[in-house]
């Protein structure tokens, strides 16, 4: 890997994690939605490292563009309680959760660390691999395996996201205008007849005890 | 030089903040916005597998099918929190428990 690739590595590296930090503690959600946005460009200039340049455009396309302004979009929607307030009571089982985390993933990058000098590093490719090796993770390429071999499993995602969006729409849609008055119509009209059997049982009930006077 | 090792050790850190933050934070965005965080840290892994074999695109296409996946998830997962935000007012997950009572 050239010079600039390493210092795009860790220039994106940085970034990538001091912006996770930054995405799980930010107490105001949409500070948090700021601070994964930044993460996700950081990841699409790993996949530029990694010569994934169709999935560092894809990235940008679908992460930055779409989720994380569908993100910005609910915390507009639901306003400012979409902050929640400090709250000690369950502070020590949530420090627990993190502390076994934090346990977990030191062994797993220690681990790591320790076999990284065995792993193989990136290499330009040679005169020798000729033009297919610069065509790795481009467009054409992953375009060819995407339409190729895995053409039902894409037609299957897109069926997948269609449901997700009908689904999205029926949870999220709440009553209309037309709706809420046809129920409070109906309310009503319960309401009412309640109250007219009641007084007719109470009429009742001291027809009864004038009766049982006698 | 970077080596597969780089990779992996930076996608396990962010897959652990992911996993801490979803389980440490009360806040149902910021806990989605968590899930992120950790299917992004797979498709780190899967891309950086794929680059170090590149006989074939199974890992970025792996990756591809995850961000794809993850989409649907997010458009879910945020509509859920809009219609709890309905009923209950607030965002907060300790809160969603009419399955508990």
């Amino acid at each position: 890997m050239s010079l600039a690739g390493t210092l795009l590595f860790y220039l994106c590296a940085t970034i990538g994690v001091g912006s996770a930090v930054a995405t799980v503690t930010l107490r105001s959600p949409l500070r948090a939605a700021v601070a994964l946005l930044l993460h996700i460009v950081a990841l699409a200039g790993l996949y530029l490292t990694l010569s994934a340049h169709f999935l560092a455009a894809l990235q940008l396309l679908v992460y930055a563009g779409a989720v994380v302004v569908l993100f910005v979009f609910t915390i507009m929607l639901i306003g400012p309680d979409a902050e929640v307030p400090p709250n000690a009571r369950t502070f020590g089982v949530r420090a627990l959760g993190v502390a076994v985390v934090a346990l977990l993933t030191a062994a797993a990058v220690s681990t790591v660390v320790r076999i990284s000098p065995q792993t193989p590093t990136l290499a330009g490719c040679t005169a020798e691999q000729g033009a297919e090796c610069g065509q790795f993770g481009g467009v054409g390429a992953l375009g060819r395996v995407l339409y190729t071999d895995s053409v039902i499993l894409f037609e299957l995602v897109s069926v997948l996201l269609l449901v997700a969006v009908i689904g999205a729409v029926a949870v999220a849609r709440g009553r209309t205008t037309k709706e809420a008055e046809a129920a409070k119509a109906r309310r009503l009209a319960r309401e009412a007849a309640e109250a007219e059997e009641e007084a007719a049982a109470r009429k009742l009930s001291a027809e009864v005890a004038a009766h049982g006077g006698h | 030089m970077i080596s597969l090792g780089h990779y992996l050790a930076l996608a396990t850190l962010i897959f652990g903040l992911g996993a801490a933050g979803f389980l440490s934070r009360r806040n149902v965005l910021i806990q989605l916005m968590s899930i992120e965080l950790m299917l992004n840290a797979v498709n780190v892994v899967l891309v950086a597998f794929n680059r170090f074999h590149p006989e074939n695109h199974a890992g970025q296409l792996f990756a591809f099918f995850v961000i794809a996946v993850a989409a649907a998830e997010a458009a879910v997962g945020l509509s859920i929190v809009i219609s709890l935000f309905r009923l209950k007012k607030t965002v907060e997950s300790d809160r969603a428990d009419l399955l508990k009572h």
